[in-house]
């Protein structure tokens, strides 16, 4: 298997290799911040900053990198600018950052970071993994909103905040509460298995 | 009397009410991979609960002594070479999430060692899943709501003790334990089924989840229905005024 090159890893992120919807990686941060789009948003923000430091930075040390030990300086390289964007999100987002509460500390342990640092950045250059990085956190926010948006307008008819369908719809707030987010994503990630399946399983899983 | 009312209801609220899985999303990778069978689910869970219970003792000692605004330890070891005011300002809670990431790796390093050396036969059942405990979100989560409870809270009878941290970590893994094994349950029964193409593995299992979220939800409420019940009437009139304190469940 050839090392792809940058533009591919950018592609192969979004869509192809969606880290939620192909790799089922990252779901405590998927299904927990989806009630609403501005969430959504914010935690997709926050984990691109995150992804592409994290990636620039082991992509930066990798000949240095000792296989035993490699874990550990993801995790701490991961740890530090989770700090980072923690702090900078309570500085200038405080309400966002009180809403997502324990969930951004939660991106230490989030399994796409620590996946791409170590298939990406351990073996290819800073150009490659910032590619890389990228494109799996654009896929990654891509699944998020969709979730968002379903949840949202169907939880409470509006999107980020506005009102979008009539003041009629009846709320579905079991949409917005934690089933919403199991029942959501179960028939999102079905439709996504039968629209990939219709188009002749071009893609691998 | 109170106090133990307390860790019940803490330990009550970590275990069903606010489960883990169902209400915080938190451990949801190993409650779709290692779902299958129950026996898998079971090892799991008790791995995680083990592992949950050290890594919160550990990081609420780090927390209290060392990490937090003022922490006894770090005004001593700021005292030798600051004036005492400035080192009772010394607040070392950025370091916090790095703390807890390395107290999580050394518990489950420790317990591969022990498991190895003692259990060989539970050991070789876990298999890869021990060591990825250390990415479990369940557990770095259970280190973060200790620290939310110790820094930043003003009154000092208000914070978490020891017993009140262990209660919590202690029975959210006995709460992951039963989610996962519920979930474990179901999945064998439901490999007989004829589930649509599309719907086979992950995405049924997570509609399946849905509907046990629906069912856990039947247990919101009940922490302020028993803190009623179990609190003499003298008592509750004395808290009325910070009866909301409590872990924020919808009133009834």
């Amino acid at each position: 298997m050839s090392t792809p090159s940058a533009a591919q890893r950018f592609v192969r992120g979004i869509l192809p290799e969606n880290p939620v919807y192909r790799q089922m990686l990252g779901l405590c941060a998927t299904l927990a911040v989806t009630n609403n789009l501005k969430s959504a948003v914010t935690m997709g923000a926050a984990v691109l900053f995150v992804l592409v430091c994290a990636n620039l930075m082991v992509s930066l040390i990798r000949h240095w990198l000792t296989p035993h030990l490699r874990i550990v300086i993801f995790t701490l390289t991961i740890a530090t600018f989770v700090t980072v964007a923690d702090r900078l999100l309570a500085a200038f987002l405080y309400p966002m950052s009180k809403a997502l509460g324990p969930y951004i500390p939660l991106i230490i342990v989030n399994c796409i970071i620590i996946c791409r640092c170590e298939v990406c950045a351990a073996k290819q250059g800073p150009l490659t993994a910032v590619a890389d990085a990228l494109g799996q956190s654009l896929g990654f926010a891509l699944a998020l909103v969709s979730l968002a948006a379903v949840r949202e307008i169907l939880g409470t008819g509006m999107w980020f905040g506005f009102r979008v369908l009539p003041a009629a719809w009846p709320d579905w707030v079991i949409m917005v509460l934690p089933p919403g987010a199991f029942l959501t994503f179960g028939l999102l990630l079905g439709l996504a298995n039968w629209i990939s399946a219709r188009r002749g399983g071009k893609e691998e899983a | 009397m109170t106090y133990f009312v307390d860790i019940l209801l803490i330990a009550l609220g970590a275990a069903l009410i606010n489960n883990f899985v169902f209400y915080y999303f938190v451990g949801i990778c190993p409650f779709i991979g290692v779902s299958r069978r129950v026996e898998m689910a079971f090892g799991m869970g008790c791995a995680v609960t083990f592992v949950m219970t050290i890594a919160a003792a550990i990081s609420w000692t780090m927390t209290r002594f060392v990490l937090m605004p003022g922490a006894p330890l770090t005004r001593w070891a700021a005292g030798l070479w600051l004036d005492p005011q400035a080192a009772a300002g010394v607040d070392l809670s950025i370091l916090s999430y790095i703390v807890y990431i390395f107290a999580i790796a050394a518990s489950v390093q420790f317990v591969e060692m022990y498991l190895r050396r003692f259990l060989p036969l539970l050991y070789r059942s876990f298999g890869v899943f021990l060591p990825l405990i250390t990415t479990n979100c369940a557990i770095l989560f259970a280190c973060l709501t200790i620290m939310s409870r110790l820094v930043g809270v003003d009154d000092p009878a208000a914070r978490w003790d020891l017993a009140q941290a262990l209660a919590l970590a202690l029975f959210g893994g006995v709460g992951f334990t039963l989610a996962i094994v519920i979930m474990a349950g179901i999945r064998e029964e439901l490999e007989a089924c004829d589930v649509p193409a599309p719907f086979r593995g992950v995405p049924i299992a997570l509609v399946v989840g849905g509907i046990l979220a629906m069912a856990f939800m039947g247990f919101t409420g009940v922490d302020n229905g028993l803190k009623t019940a179990l609190t003499p009437p003298a008592a509750i009139v004395a808290q009325a005024p910070q009866a909301d304190s409590g872990n924020g469940a919808s009133t009834p």
